[in-house]
């Protein structure tokens, strides 16, 4: 009983995040735009970690179709962006995505691990390569402008979605639901038996996590002005969210959120500063992570608790 | 009419060979191994720009690289598996586990790899002609370096075919991808034979690079198109069949080069709905159990 509370302890009481909300919330009014920009993009990344996480962390189905679910609002944004208004434009993002993951939850049921990854992967490259193909020869243009939105506008919009991504993974993972999706992970076939319909809550929780991707996909696109296919289905959006949900540790809801927080800065810095050396540091990080830390960082920070917590009863 | 077809078949051929080459390496890697080696076509990459940089600095054959490129490649993959992958399968708690951390780990190699490349070649389109006198067969005419290219994929893939099949390191091999558990105690040392089919791989790998290099175009960002060329052909062929592998590079290369004939831009769009079907219809692949 007692480790279960230590795993499931909170490292931060909701007090400290309603705190930290409202500093984010007011933060355009006191700071430079060039931080404001900063923070979307890193609001970007913890966004889609987290919405990753809400299916792949319990179900151990490891997703690589977050750029699909991503170039889906992206292209949404770009294609309705000129004749709606930017809310409807949204939802219309995430609807857009909600359905493909639908679909794609609904056909790969019978594929599991390897054949699940690769297949996540394909559909994104197909998407991509397809779009490239039909821009090219079909509309005779590769890329399209998106309507520009000011940037404290897509700020205050990435973080309504970034408080409703967290509030949907807190709930989900606090309920039946999550308990079921938990279950799958652990023992498909065992959590069938007991009368949970695998099918039914896998395709939802997938649906679920690729709604959030779409709406950051709409926004984002109106930030980066012009887009093409391989911009937004970059297979790099796929692998990040992975990387960055294993480097935080999927145990804890604040892990994805801190492990994405922190790459994603990261990125920024090292692309600056070293562009030519950054994808081989990438790289090499990934490699030290997944050998190193297996259960992220909050798993580094719980086992040295547990360690202390022993230590305090050996000698009392 | 005749020729037309005689081109799209013999075309098909030879991107098959070499299909069939990336793919028996790639599937040896995943099916005895566990290991879904992503950075599979960044070793493919290195091969064909040591190829290119031998040739075009010291004028040394392309067809003498292959002779170098292949066992450097070998002692690459061997260290790499005895090092990252044996540590990752040693640290995992099933085989499943293994399989997903060694595909993210491999993802980190292809970026590693990627970019140390782009650093020493820069990310331009490289090219060098070799062997490029043409003959002409009942009016198709054919550059000599791609039926040279067709020949070498050809032997090398039934040597190996032969090697797995008839040797008694072939056996443990085998063995190993059967039931690893029982190999060991039948006294195959597994890290060892692990190591040597990772190795094996990026053998394979090495000598596709430089025949690559010889009838294709090159560039640092090539790997990846390659390496999901040999995943879709192990898949289509049935994971763990060498086989299978095998005819399935050249089915694959066949339908590239229709599909390329009419559109040259769908070829990989088609390779991805074929596999995406073959996914839900027959994950087991043609040959598969």
């Amino acid at each position: 009983m007692d480790r279960v509370r230590v795993t499931t302890q909170r490292l931060f009481p909701f007090g400290t995040i309603f705190l930290i909300l409202i500093l984010l919330a007011t933060l355009p009014l006191y700071v430079q735009p060039y931080l404001v920009i900063l923070l979307t993009t890193i609001l970007m990344y913890v966004i889609i970690t987290v919405s990753w996480t809400i299916f792949s962390g319990p179900t151990r189905y490891i997703s690589l179709a977050s750029a699909a679910f991503f170039g889906v609002g992206v292209y949404t944004s770009a294609l309705l962006g000129k004749a709606f208004p930017l809310p409807v434009v949204i939802v219309a993002g995430s609807l857009f995505s909600f359905i493909l993951a639908l679909c794609i939850g609904l056909l790969t049921l019978r594929l599991r691990g390897m054949y699940f990854i690769i297949f996540t992967f394909s559909i994104t490259e197909l998407m991509r390569h397809f779009l490239l193909w039909w821009e090219t020869t079909m509309t005779g243009t590769v890329g399209r402008w998106v309507v520009i939105v000011d940037h404290t506008v897509v700020y205050y919009v990435m973080l309504v979605i970034f408080v409703l991504v967290l509030l949907a993974a807190h709930l989900i993972r606090h309920s039946r639901f999550g308990l079921a999706l938990r279950s799958i992970g652990e023992q498909e076939e065992a959590a069938t038996h007991i009368g949970i319909n695998a099918t039914l809550v896998k395709t939802i929780t997938f649906a679920i996590s690729a709604f959030f991707m779409g709406a950051t996909g709409a926004i984002m696109a109106t930030k980066w002005k012009y887009i093409d296919p391989k911009i937004a289905f970059d297979p790099l959006l796929s692998f990040m969210p992975v990387l960055m949900a294993i480097f935080g540790g999927t145990g804890q809801l604040f892990g994805p959120v801190f492990g994405a927080a922190v790459f994603a800065y990261l990125e920024e810095v090292l692309t600056t500063k070293f562009p030519y050396y950054y994808m081989l540091l990438f790289g090499s990080i990934l490699i030290v992570v997944i050998l190193f830390l297996p259960h992220g960082m909050v798993g580094l920070v719980q086992n040295l608790r547990k360690r202390g917590v022993k230590r305090q009863n050996a000698n009392p | 009419m005749f020729s037309t077809i005689l081109d799209v078949v013999i075309g098909g051929l030879i991107m098959g060979g070499i299909y069939a080459l990336i793919a028996v390496g790639l599937g040896l890697q995943y099916g005895v191994g566990r290991v879904l080696n992503v950075s599979h076509g960044e070793f493919i990459m290195i091969g064909a720009f040591a190829t290119w940089s031998l040739y075009t600095l010291l004028g040394i054959s392309p067809l003498l690289s292959l002779v170098i490129c292949g066992p450097v490649l070998f002692m690459i993959g061997f260290l790499i598996h005895r090092t990252l992958f044996q540590y990752l399968r040693d640290q995992s708690e099933s085989i499943g586990a293994f399989a997903d951390s060694s595909l993210l780990a491999s993802f980190g190699l292809l970026f590693i790899i990627q970019n140390v490349a782009l650093l020493i070649w820069k990310a331009d389109i490289r090219g060098y002609s070799y062997l490029d006198s043409s003959i002409s067969i009942f009016d198709a005419i054919f550059a000599v370096n791609r039926l040279v290219a067709l020949l070498f994929a050809v032997v090398i893939s039934s040597v190996f075919y032969i090697f797995l099949t008839r040797t008694r390191l072939g056996k443990a091999i085998r063995a190993a991808a059967e039931d690893p558990v029982t190999a060991q105690v039948m006294g195959v040392n597994i890290h060892r034979v692990l190591a040597i089919c990772f190795g094996l791989g990026a053998l394979m790998a090495g000598f596709a690079g430089p025949l690559i290099s010889m009838i294709y175009e090159i560039q640092p960002t090539m790997g990846l198109e390659y390496t999901i060329i040999a995943i879709i052909v192990v898949v289509l062929g049935g994971l763990g069949s060498i086989t299978g592998s095998l005819i399935g590079g050249f089915i694959l290369g066949l339908i590239g080069s229709i599909v390329t004939y009419f559109d040259a831009g769908l070829s990989l769009v088609a390779y991805y709905v074929i596999f995406i079907l073959l996914l839900l219809i027959r994950p087991t692949g043609i040959l598969g159990k």
